[in-house]
């Protein structure tokens, strides 16, 4: 292999594989979006799409040392893995004495959650919304349903 | 009282929505007056929360949800934030709302039937949602927000007919391209920043000094590209004219002066807010010519589309591309003149596209035809609509008194001021096409139909011909109507003192 | 010598409060003409009223709220803007009266809407002449053109609705395309403020392309002043009723046109700031075209009222070439000519009319022996046709003289042979059918019988505007004086 093909992706891709997944699976998902010509594909390919940005945001949160983000119950055990002394005043003082390298940053995860209700509720009116039309045009192929509103209009 | 405006304008459509779906099962000739309710206090909460912000006490109104402190001067939780221009707005998207609503009472049960509760529900849930995203000072929420307006509107166009289910299909797709890419937008000012509060995020930019950033240039280009796509600026409008032209006819008339407009506030905000004056028109980079130019591209081509069309919501919607290049532009100037000016417009334009909607709608409705072609003699017919379209689409065309001349005036003041002279022509072609569209339907609508025989002679007295056989709407139509235009005239009228609060609220952020 | 005044308001809405009375008459056709004529009389009363104190030097101004930002809507009566108002309202009364016997002579439909738009464009048309400053006189210009529109498609037939597509499109299209920029761009210019003021709006550092190009835009963008290339709207205009072409087409709206230009180069620029950037020349020339070309176009129309609105653009080329002459006789006689043409011309339309009231007449060929049948008009015609002409004794050769002194105070004698030219070709045009309508052999005549003139309702107007021609030549102090206003 050229050396500069390999260290670009030693230097580029290895590390960041991850946003690189993302980068191709959002562009798979775009262009089955656009270009297919089944609605049903193309709904698909908008699901690969937003499932692309959620593995990018899940990345963002990602730290190499860290694990899962549960501080405490205000259990003084809890605390002392924090290391925290149980006697820790103010909100503040607590922020201030978390090792925040040891906690995957939860706050991308909790903004997928409501991104993934986003996306399966307009996955599900997609859904309902091409049963209409299948019902109607008794087709879900693009151009065969424009192909039966030509004669009734020009556009 | 007041501080709590802010949520109060949310929660009562919110509830309202919830309502009238349980509602519907039992009683479904009240969802109509319950939602009448719900949008008029909404509405009345909004203008007393301009006149709270204008009152000088409060320059503007700061929520925090759940009532989530500050802390280490960032917010944590989401805010709202209301100043006069978020006010403005936000009166004009819920004054629409119910205004829009007596509109509908009879269409409704016409043109949905059996989902009669579930279109009160789902225009009130837009509603919301429209009020959210102009208030909301947190990005991430503005995104969960875009989506809600979203996917009530994608629903709320399906309940149409069948080229309606296909158009409200292109709408999901286009739709969802847009919102991903405004979050992905988001993900990268995220990933620099740490926050998603937008004043946090104007701030950390600042501080880091993160103007020349890659991550920050490919945000901000991610950011514009998702809120364009929703706004359907040329040539990402595909999705827009059949979405429109094809929705029930009350979805229609709410949906295009709204959804559009409240974009382009959005890419304000984003614009000044979130990036900032320096890093905007910062003039390192090409973008500033390069969307000039495209938003000229975007009002030449919208108002050659629209005068290529015969139907006559196609037309509109045509003219709705045209008017997002005049806001885009005008945002883009770099004055402060220019950015009032587009602001303006928001208002401006939402008062006559409502009216042109509303208009056409009730056109439409009687004639029993959207072509043109079939609109001979309406003047004398339906003298009372076409007094409301007139105005409209005097405006339109940029007459004064009616506001779309003022605006017209304050963007080619912005242009001039640029030395734009290509955005300048831009508008002046657009106003010529206008009023070629216009009168186009004037000329045939004030004279009846040529037939060979009578050509020079007409009718003497209106009430003895017997070609009148199209009545007047009922009152229910008309009066939105009537609202409309009158507010196409007040806000010509107003529009110096409107012009000024905009002006020194913008100005604060241009510097 | 700014004074404050309720008048101007007053006279500028006293006509458009008639139009409620004359809907409200509408199945009284006598009451909703007295209505007319009350408003019309009221007009002229005011007008009056205002008259010795702008003769004083005064001036009237009235000021709404402002609209935009440092510009109000403002009435500012000043000698031209009287003299304007002066003449478009007394000649409202005549026309009302020869409306009267005109569309009742031809049982026209829709009159109750004739009067209506009739009394708008006349409020409009005082709004233009007393506007104070660029936005005002752009709002009422627009006004004009709209409310003309009923009035030039009255027919409603293909015609009438070509003429009027045609007459829209010209009008609004250029103020839109050209005014509306030129007039931000002097605002911003200025900083703020666009008000007429005695001397020059543009006083300050503007260079002679910029300037060039705002004078090219006001001059086109006014296109009611008739100026070629935007001219065709007048000749498609002739469809309208003869009335509408006479007040509105021979007076009102065309003068709005050039009263525009004259207010932009006094008002806007002033005569010293041209003096200064050199560019009035251009608009000179294209007007010296326009007065050449159109007099030769008239010669080949055989349509009367068509080959009298191509004299009337050549006339209003007059005016526009006097002004850009730029010398104080060249404006007077310019300001001269707005009254002096106004006089002919409507008596030249109103005979017009009177003849296709009686005869049903409308081509110049058909008007051979006509003399003799209706003595009275023909006379008439005679008069209109010498002072278009420029011939003693009319008014025409007044303000004709004052402007070709202008041409030889600003020594620009290649103009001045324009002037000649042009004027032999005038009366090339109209003498002939003045000499065929009396002098022609019996066996040529087209008529026969006795004498069978209009009603009395058309023949009275055209006996009284022939006279004013006539006796504004003995007595035109006057008008020299409120014209001289301005020069000051």
């Amino acid at each position: 292999m050229d050396p500069i093909v390999a260290t670009f992706i030693e230097e580029n891709i290895v590390p960041n594989f991850n946003y690189w997944i993302y980068v191709i699976l959002m562009m798979i998902g775009l262009y089955a979006m656009i270009t297919k010509n089944n609605l049903i594909k193309k709904l698909i390919g908008m699901a690969i799409f937003q499932t692309a940005i959620i593995l990018f945001y899940v990345s963002v949160g990602v730290k190499d040392t860290a694990g899962i983000p549960i501080i405490s119950h205000h259990g003084s055990e809890h605390h002392q893995m924090a290391g925290l002394s149980s006697e820790a005043g103010s909100t503040k003082e607590i922020h201030n004495k978390i090792d925040k390298d040891k906690y995957a940053n939860p706050l991308p995860h909790v903004l997928m959650l409501t991104a993934i209700v986003v996306g399966v509720s307009t996955l599900g009116l997609a859904l309902a919304i091409s049963q209409k039309i299948y019902k109607s045009f008794g087709t879900l192929e693009e151009d065969e349903i424009l192909s039966e509103l030509r004669p009734g209009g020009h556009d | 009282m007041t501080e709590h405006f802010p949520i109060l304008i949310l929660l009562v459509p919110l509830f309202g929505a919830l309502i009238v779906v349980l509602l519907g099962r039992e009683r479904p000739d009240q969802c109509w007056v319950t939602s009448l309710i719900s949008l008029g206090i909404s509405s009345l909460i909004s203008f007393f929360t301009v006149i709270a912000v204008l009152s000088g006490k409060v320059q503007e109104l700061r929520y925090r949800m759940g009532g989530w402190p500050e802390s280490e001067g960032y917010e944590i939780g989401i805010e709202l934030r209301v100043d006069i221009l978020a006010a403005l707005v936000v009166f004009a998207v819920t004054l629409i709302g119910f205004v829009n609503t007596i509109y509908s009472k009879t269409r409704a049960e016409a043109e949905v039937q059996g989902k009669v509760p579930f279109f009160y529900a789902l225009m009130q849930l837009l509603i919301v949602g429209l009020c959210g995203i102009v208030m909301t000072n947190d990005a991430f929420n503005l995104y969960v927000l875009i989506e809600i307006t979203s996917l009530t509107s994608y629903a709320l166009i399906a309940m149409g007919n069948r080229r309606a289910a296909l158009s409200s299909f292109n709408y999901v797709i286009m739709g969802t391209i847009g919102a991903s890419f405004y979050l992905i937008g988001v993900g990268y000012l995220y990933i620099k920043t740490g926050t998603l509060n937008i004043d946090d995020i104007h701030m950390v930019l600042g501080q880091k000094n993160l103007w020349a950033d890659q991550s920050i240039i490919v945000a901000f280009i991610f950011i514009m590209l998702g809120v364009w796509t929703k706004m359907a600026f040329f040539p990402l409008h595909g999705w827009l004219p059949n979405a429109y032209a094809y929705a029930p006819s009350m979805t229609g008339t709410f949906m295009a002066p709204l959804m559009t407009k409240v974009m382009v506030y959005v890419m304000i905000r984003v614009m000044l807010w979130l990036f900032g004056y320096k890093f905007v028109y910062s003039g390192q980079y090409i973008w500033g010519e390069l969307i000039i130019w495209m938003s000229v591209l975007a009002i030449v081509a919208g108002s050659l589309l629209a005068l290529a069309r015969t139907d006559i919501k196609k037309m509109l919607t045509y003219l709705i591309v045209a008017e997002v290049g005049y806001m885009v532009g005008g945002a883009w100037l770099g004055n402060v003149t220019g950015q009032a000016g587009a602001f303006y417009h928001i208002l401006s334009d939402a008062a006559m596209t409502f009216c042109l909607f509303i208009a056409a709608s009730i056109i439409v409705l009687r004639v029993g035809d959207s072509r043109v072609n079939a609109f001979d003699g309406l003047f004398r017919k339906m003298p009372l609509t076409m007094i409301g379209f007139t105005v409209g689409a005097l405006s339109m065309i940029g007459l004064p008194p009616t506001c779309g001349f003022f605006s017209k005036w304050y963007l080619i003041s912005g242009g001039i001021e640029a030395g734009h002279w290509e955005y300048v022509c831009a508008l002046i072609f657009s106003s010529l096409v206008n009023a070629v569209i216009f009168f186009r339907i004037f000329e045939r609508a004030y004279f009846g139909k040529i037939s060979g025989v009578k050509e020079d002679h007409f009718p003497t007295d209106s009430d003895a011909n017997p070609d009148i056989r199209i009545k007047e709407v009922p009152w229910s139509m008309l009066i939105p109507l009537f609202l409309a235009s009158g507010t196409v005239l007040l806000l010509g009228i107003m529009n110096r003192s409107l012009f000024e609060w905009i002006q020194t609220a913008l100005k604060m952020m241009n510097t | 010598m700014t004074e404050f005044s309720f008048i101007p308001l007053f006279t500028w809405i006293v006509s458009l409060l008639a139009v409620p009375m004359i809907l409200l008459f509408r199945k009284r056709p006598d009451a909703r003409e007295g209505v007319t004529f009350l408003a019309a009389f009221m007009k002229l009363g005011m007008i009056f009223m205002m008259l010795p104190l702008i003769r004083e030097g005064k001036i009237l101004h009235f000021k709404f709220g402002e609209i935009l930002p440092g510009i109000p809507i403002e009435f500012r009566v000043d000698g031209l803007g009287m003299l304007f108002a002066l003449v478009a309202s007394s000649l409202w009364i005549l026309t009302t009266l020869y409306s009267i016997g005109y569309m009742r002579g031809l049982k026209e439909h829709d009159q109750t809407r004739f009067f209506c738009c009739f009394a708008i464009s006349l409020s409009a048309t005082i709004g233009v002449a007393f506007a104070g400053n660029l936005l005002t006189l752009y709002i009422f210009y627009e006004i004009l053109s709209l409310s003309t529109y009923p009035l030039v498609t009255h027919h409603g037939d293909k015609e009438a609705r070509s003429g009027g597509r045609t007459y829209l499109s010209h009008l609004l299209g250029t103020s839109v395309a050209f005014v509306l920029p030129a007039m931000i761009y002097c605002y911003l210019k200025k900083g703020g403020d666009i008000n007429f003021t005695d001397g020059s709006l543009l006083t300050t550092n503007i260079d002679a392309g910029a300037g060039l190009i705002v004078l090219l835009a006001f001059t086109f963008g006014f296109a009611k002043n008739g100026l070629m290339p935007f001219h065709s709207w007048l000749p498609n205009a002739m469809v309208a009723p003869t009335p509408v072409s006479a007040l509105l087409h021979a007076v009102a709206v065309v003068k709005v046109g050039v009263f525009c230009v004259i207010r932009v180069f006094t008002g806007v620029f002033g005569i010293e700031l041209l003096e200064k950037l050199d560019i009035a020349v251009v608009v000179s020339w294209i007007a010296a075209f326009t007065v050449i070309t159109s007099s030769l176009m008239a010669l080949s129309q055989d349509n009367l009222k068509r080959r009298l609105a191509f004299s009337t653009i050549g006339q209003l080329s007059y005016i526009i070439l006097g002004v850009s002459l730029l010398s104080d006789f060249g404006v007077t006689g310019s300001i001269l000519h707005v009254a002096m043409h106004a006089f002919g011309k409507i008596t030249l339309f109103f005979c017009a009319g009177a003849i296709y009231v009686a005869m049903h007449k409308k081509y110049v060929i058909e008007l051979v022996g006509i003399g003799r049948k209706m003595p009275i008009t023909m006379t008439a015609f005679a008069i209109g046709s010498l002072s278009v002409i420029g011939l003693p004794v009319t008014g025409g050769l007044v303000s004709k003289w004052y402007l070709v002194m202008g041409t030889a105070q600003s020594e620009q004698i290649a103009l001045l042979v324009v002037f000649l030219i042009s004027s032999i070709l005038n009366a090339c045009y109209f003498l002939p059918i003045v000499y065929r309508a009396f002098f022609c052999r019996p066996e040529e005549s087209l008529y026969e019988g006795g004498r069978q003139e209009a009603p009395l309702a058309c023949l009275i107007p055209l006996c009284i505007t022939a006279l004013l021609s006539v006796i504004s030549f003995f007595n035109p102090g006057l008008f020299i004086e409120l014209a001289e206003l301005i020069i000051k």
